[in-house]
């Protein structure tokens, strides 16, 4: 029994867990019912009282990687028996699948998008890091603020030179135009942190490798590198994260080759209006790869957020 | 033949490469490795809103590239700040703004100071609340929709159930009372976990030998949360008040997929105001002034409080 003062006593530890419990459940009621709907036929979606309980079925999927027509009468007669799974499923409504839909395509250019943005954020944000980590920059200060403040404009205040510029070099609505876009916003994210972490590796290491004949340039690679990957590793899944998020340059500067899967999901529409189980499936497959990416990050999260500004 | 790491890296470079690199100074060095980055948020980010500063000044129109741009010089500004419509949108920002913060301030010290408790298993409990601050607003504002839908929706049957109101009665997203709020639940429901987490790194930062101190005092508990607790928390709160303070005021996504702005203009926070005039009327010289006078509050604002917050932090 320990009679500490500032350890909280039994029966307060369980209040506050409960409250907190009780409000981590119902934070994860929309998040459950995006999951659950994705799952759910159509009636059943939006069936009054909303259903907890319903009959599982993927119909929200294939109607999200499909396009499908009505079938025609005699096409449905005529029919072949051993149709595959996805085709019956479909059948039952009275349509047919006609070829995939855009989805795969927008979420497969969100992941281009993402990947580039990140790699190029983080070779330049790492260089500019150690730089501002180990030498004398002039006007380092001056310069640092300057990549922050970078990210207080709003993103539509600057889309409209970048709108007219992107047009000119013929950069609207193509994957190399957003990845530089988008390098260039989550800069200043990499180059705080990153400076952050280089910070905290001592500059003795370093010294060791000067004494012991490397270069510069090598000791930077083969000794600060390799201590602040893991601080690197954070630093790049919020830069990945961010692109991934990211809207409204996306809906302003692309339209199709492009388009990433923000703008997309929510323009996902069956017959008579948005199909829901189809949308809730698409934001299924989206939002998970970032909470796993949450729970993967969850000690350098606060850091990340906070641009380095809170460090436990 | 030795094979230390120096020489391996030094056959794996060319000798270019190596030769260039060794002669370099320190100075070139950090030159080089701060160039590229600077380079280009001057290129994305400064020429951009040098271009905004000069189209204010005219009459331009995107989609109208053939007729003559003419220098009207501050009339942009002039009209904006005489538009009855702006303010409107000011005043929704502000009313966005202001109940987003108390809200998110709120709960998230509450919760904060609940997770301080340190019961069992409040790592677990902590990771999932911060979930929705990582998704994609866009995507989950589109969903929300959904749940506030009348009759059908979760949000609706929820208020209901508990309130004994009729789940089909009211419309938060379709009627002009409750479309603020539709749009102030959701962001507190993403954003307060961020608020919580700044908090919580505040409070475990106060020492424990302080209370210890203020316990051999007699001081009272509640003495004890007014004195020490709040005034040490505090720089952290004001730090998440900025960040919180700076995003909702360029708010965009959340609200374009839930309401749209509307109904009427309720919602028209003044990103979303922005990009009618820019991308939807094409007033392109009109939309640039209005995205300087946005920036330069924003900066000021952001300034002032830095000011105050740098203040709070010395005592």
């Amino acid at each position: 029994m320990s009679f500490s003062v500032t350890e909280a006593s039994s029966r307060q530890k369980w209040f506050a867990g409960i409250l907190v419990v009780g409000y981590a459940l119902i934070t994860m009621l929309p998040l459950f019912w995006i999951i659950a709907t994705g799952f759910k036929s159509s009636p059943d979606a939006i069936a009054y009282p909303p259903k907890i309980v319903f009959e599982p079925t993927v119909e929200g999927y294939v109607n999200l990687f499909t396009t499908q027509t009505r079938l025609s009468s005699d096409a449905a007669v005529s029919a072949p028996q051993d149709l595959p799974w996805y085709e019956n499923l479909v059948r039952k409504k009275g349509m047919t699948i006609v070829g995939p839909s855009r989805f795969s395509e927008r979420f497969f250019n969100s992941v281009i998008i993402g990947f580039g943005s990140t790699f190029f954020a983080i070779v330049l944000g790492t260089a500019a890091a150690y730089a501002f980590s180990r030498f004398k920059v002039p006007l380092k200060d001056d310069l640092l603020f300057f990549i922050l403040s970078t990210r207080m404009m709003p993103p539509i205040a600057v889309a409209i030179p970048i709108f007219l510029m992107f047009r000119y070099l013929g950069l609207n609505d193509t994957h190399a135009g957003m990845i530089l876009l988008y390098t260039a916003v989550n800069l200043s994210l990499s180059v705080w942190l990153i400076n952050g972490f280089i910070d905290e590796i001592p500059i003795e290491y370093e010294e060791a490798a000067l004494i012991d004949g490397y270069t510069r340039f090598q000791a930077f690679y083969k000794v600060v590198l390799p201590q602040a990957a893991t601080g690197i590793a954070s630093t790049a899944i919020f830069c990945l994260i961010f692109a991934w998020n990211e809207y409204a340059f996306a809906v302003l500067l692309t339209s199709g080759t492009a388009q990433t899967a923000p703008p997309f999901i929510p323009t996902i529409i069956g017959v008579g209006g948005q199909d829901w189980p189809a949308v809730a499936a698409g934001a299924t497959l989206f939002l998970l790869p970032v909470m796993v990416f949450t729970i993967l990050l969850r000690k350098h999260l606060l850091r990340g957020i906070t641009f380095g500004a809170v460090r436990k | 033949m030795p094979d230390t790491a120096i020489e391996r890296a030094a056959r794996s470079t060319p000798p270019a490469v190596a030769n260039r690199l060794k002669g370099l100074s320190d100075r070139g060095l950090a030159m080089l490795f701060v160039a590229p980055t600077i380079v280009l948020l001057l290129a994305i980010n400064i020429f951009p809103l040098i271009w905004t500063i000069y189209l204010s000044f005219t009459n331009y129109r995107v989609n109208r590239p053939n007729r003559d741009v003419d220098f009207v010089g501050l009339r942009n500004y002039e009209r904006i700040l005489n538009d009855a419509d702006i303010w409107l949108t000011m005043q929704a920002t502000a009313h966005f703004l202001i109940w987003t913060i108390v809200l998110q301030v709120l709960i998230g010290f509450t919760l904060a100071y609940l997770i301080n408790k340190k019961f069992k298993g409040n790592d677990l409990w902590t990771t999932i609340i911060v979930l929705p601050m990582m998704l994609s607003p866009a995507v989950v504002g589109n969903f929300w929709t959904f749940l506030y839908q009348p009759q059908i929706g979760l949000f609706n049957y929820v208020v209901g159930f508990l309130t004994g109101a009729d789940p089909s009665s009211f419309s938060m997203i379709g009627e002009v009372s409750l479309a603020p709020w539709s749009i102030i639940i959701v962001d507190t429901w993403m954003w307060t976990p961020f608020v919580m987490l700044i908090c919580l790194a505040g409070l475990r930062s106060i020492p424990d030998s302080i209370y210890e101190a203020a316990e051999c005092d007699r001081a009272s508990k509640w003495r004890q949360f007014w004195t020490i607790t709040i005034p040490m928390v505090l720089p952290f709160l004001m730090l998440a008040v900025l960040f919180r303070g700076i995003e909702n005021f360029k708010m965009f996504d959340l609200v374009v997929q839930l309401t749209g702005g509307g109904p009427g203009s309720t919602t028209e926070l003044t990103s979303v105001n922005l990009k009618r005039e820019a991308f939807e009327k094409w007033r392109t010289g009109y939309a640039s002034a209005y995205a300087v006078i946005l920036f330069v509050t924003i900066f000021g604002l952001a300034s002032i409080y830095v000011k105050a917050l740098n203040k709070v932090k010395e005592r």
